[in-house]
């Protein structure tokens, strides 16, 4: 049945709302100081480690995203991949119940609107804020870079570490989509909270070690081969899998696959020479069309159950 | 039907799965009238409301309201209708004008109507002095009337009110049921619905009373009386004399009369016959007390009425 007026009819309202919702909340508050703290420090021990070790990289600029001060492991990498899916729930996991706990959910939708411009705006509110935020907190590396470490990064540098910018926004969008998800589903905010927390702990930290004993308990074949790629890619259902091979891909351009080499792929091949970015890129894109897709995918998802839900609380 | 029905209904049905709410239900709401759906939590008054404003889907039949179809067209509807939601929420870190701001962007006025707007209606209902402070701080009276001000902001050619009075002291239900009657005065037509059945009698022109998903009875409190009670009027008449019952029974008009104490009448009658019955009470050399006369409540129609349902029931 065809429905009069256009979907997307008080979208800009309902964004511009909810973005003075965001950038105003204590949460918001919170939240950034705890990016801008954590990517300080990690940048700090990077920085003191490229210093100590003056190797002739030609891509040094990248190492103050991947490079981590002995002994302690967190990169600012590995920061951004706890923090940013961390922020996208804090900032999605009451979007739609905490309507209906207000109890402005019907009062708003009697507007002439359709539900459709509540949860895209919604959506789009949350993932531009999660945006300026990325985007400052990049410029911030990328200038502290400039001034601590005294060297301009290459054309090429600046373009590998826009691409991770990118990417990074992607991941906070399945994160966003994912929390929102939980947020149509459960009436109750800290259900929702715990649950798309819950998940993403499973995701992040126990899915990647899971997947090869599922593959080692279920596969029929002994083939070494074809264990290890049944493991890569049920690993790789976990978006947090996809971000880091990304990453890993676009960071570290001397990376020549993302799954096992063979050695005839290696004949010819001279050993830790970097790949130009536009093969990176196609290293790297499959796992980025499936983080884009699975954010689009978790938020049809919520669409679709959010279109079917009674209003009344 | 008339032409100036604003709403119309016809064998409207909610089905979730196996329950029925509403059951195939049918009326019409002229223009200018308050016209009220009552009946026990859980009756299907809420689903009906939601149901005309296109915020749920129609199982069956058919709904119009102002010549639109709430399925088809929400936003024609929506545009014209204000909705004053059960327990009305709003942002509690905005103020009152904030949160009216919003949902005027919503309503695409632009920036110099919506100040103008919002200001006037916050006036109206005597929140002017309160526009700028966050409305968690308001009393449930005062968010209603925040409700009322965001319909009256929007201009609505119906209002719809969901449970207006619950919840509120006896003092902001008679302020909200006089923003409720200035609403007639700018023919607005308005729907109401409540549970509280002699809150609302005081206001509604006409009434719709709502059991399990069906409408059990509609028509004016008088008419309700009649069709139940068989009676639509009682009056009381105390008065000293002889055989004033006997001669009070061949007044035009009077069903019956009975005793209720010494020198205490009373008068079940299809019309108002005080006058007539003061006059018969003179002419027969009687001294009279007291007259007085009342429209029966709907609580005693309500109540009467499910019984009789229930004893039919049981014959059948």
């Amino acid at each position: 049945m065809q429905r009069e007026g256009s979907a997307l009819h008080g979208l800009g309202v309902v964004i511009l709302k909810e973005l003075s919702d965001h950038l105003t909340s204590v949460r918001m508050r919170v939240l950034e100081w705890l990016v801008v703290l954590f990517a300080l420090a990690a940048l700090y021990g990077a920085i003191q480690q490229i210093r100590d070790t003056t190797a002739e990289d030609p891509f040094l600029f990248l190492k103050l995203f991947t490079t981590a001060r002995e002994p302690l492991p967190f990169t600012f990498v590995s920061f951004l991949s706890i923090l940013v899916p961390l922020i996208a729930i804090g900032m999605g996991f009451d979007a739609v119940n905490g309507e209906h706990n207000r109890r402005t959910l019907s009062r708003i939708l009697s507007q002439p609107i359709y539900r459709d411009a509540l949860l895209f705006g919604k959506f789009l509110a949350g993932l531009f804020t999660l945006s300026v935020s990325l985007i400052a907190l990049w410029l911030l590396v990328i200038g502290l870079g400039l001034l601590l470490l005294g060297l301009p990064p290459s054309g090429e540098e600046l373009a590998r570490a826009f691409i991770f910018l990118l990417v990074t926004i992607a991941y906070a969008g399945v994160w966003l989509a994912l929390a929102m998800l939980f947020s149509i589903i459960f009436r109750s905010p800290a259900t929702a909270a715990l649950v798309t927390l819950g998940l993403w702990l499973f995701l992040t930290l126990i899915w990647p070690a899971l997947a090869p004993a599922i593959v080692i308990g279920f596969a029929p074949s002994s083939n070494e081969e074809t264990l290890i790629l049944a493991a890569q890619y049920l690993s790789r259902l976990s978006p947090s899998t996809l971000f880091g091979e990304v990453v890993l891909a676009i960071l570290n351009p001397t990376t020549r696959s993302l799954g096992p080499i063979y050695l005839s792929q290696l004949q010819g091949a001279v050993l830790g020479a970097p790949m130009p970015l536009g093969e990176s890129l196609i290293i790297a894109w499959p796992q980025i069309v499936g983080l884009v897709a699975g954010s689009i995918l978790l938020f049809v998802a919520g669409y679709v159950i959010f279109q079917r839900q009674e209003v009344r609380a | 039907m008339s032409a100036d029905n604003v709403i119309e209904v016809q064998g409207l049905t909610k089905r979730y799965d196996e329950a029925t709410v509403v059951n195939g239900i049918s009326f019409s709401v002229t223009r200018g009238e308050i016209f009220g759906l009552l009946g026990p939590n859980g009756a299907g008054k809420t689903t009906t409301i939601l149901m005309l404003l296109g915020l749920s889907d129609i199982s069956g039949g058919q709904a119009r309201v102002l010549g639109f179809d709430p399925e088809r067209e929400p936003l024609a509807v929506k545009r014209r209708v204000g909705y004053l939601p059960d327990q009305v929420g709003f942002y509690d870190n905005l103020s009152a004008s904030d949160n009216m701001r919003y949902t005027a962007r919503l309503m695409g006025l632009d920036r110099e109507e919506r100040e103008k707007k919002i200001a006037e209606s916050l006036d109206h209902v005597g929140l002017h002095d309160v526009a700028d402070r966050p409305v968690d701080t308001f009393s449930r009276g005062m968010r209603q009337r925040l409700g009322l001000a965001e319909i009256l902001m929007k201009d609505a050619q119906i209002a719809i009110l969901d449970e207006p009075t619950s919840g509120l002291d006896p003092q902001a239900t008679a302020e909200l049921l006089q923003i409720i009657r200035n609403l007639k005065t700018r023919n607005v037509t308005v729907l109401l619905s409540s549970h509280l059945l002699d809150r609302v009698q005081s206001i509604c022109d006409r009434v719709a009373l709502f059991n399990l998903g069906n409408i059990a009875l509609l028509g004016s409190v008088a008419e309700l009386g009649r069709q139940v009670l068989g009676i639509g009027y009682h009056v009381d008449l105390e008065a000293e004399g002889e055989g004033l019952a006997e001669k009070l029974k061949t007044v035009p008009g009077v069903r019956a009369v009975e005793a209720a104490g010494s020198n205490h009448l009373r008068i079940y009658a299809e019309r108002d016959v005080r006058a007539d019955a003061a006059a018969t009470v003179i002419a027969a050399g009687g001294r009279l007390l007291r007259l007085s006369v009342e429209t029966p409540s709907l609580d005693l129609i309500y109540n009467r009425y499910f019984e009789n349902a229930a004893g039919g029931r049981h014959a059948a």
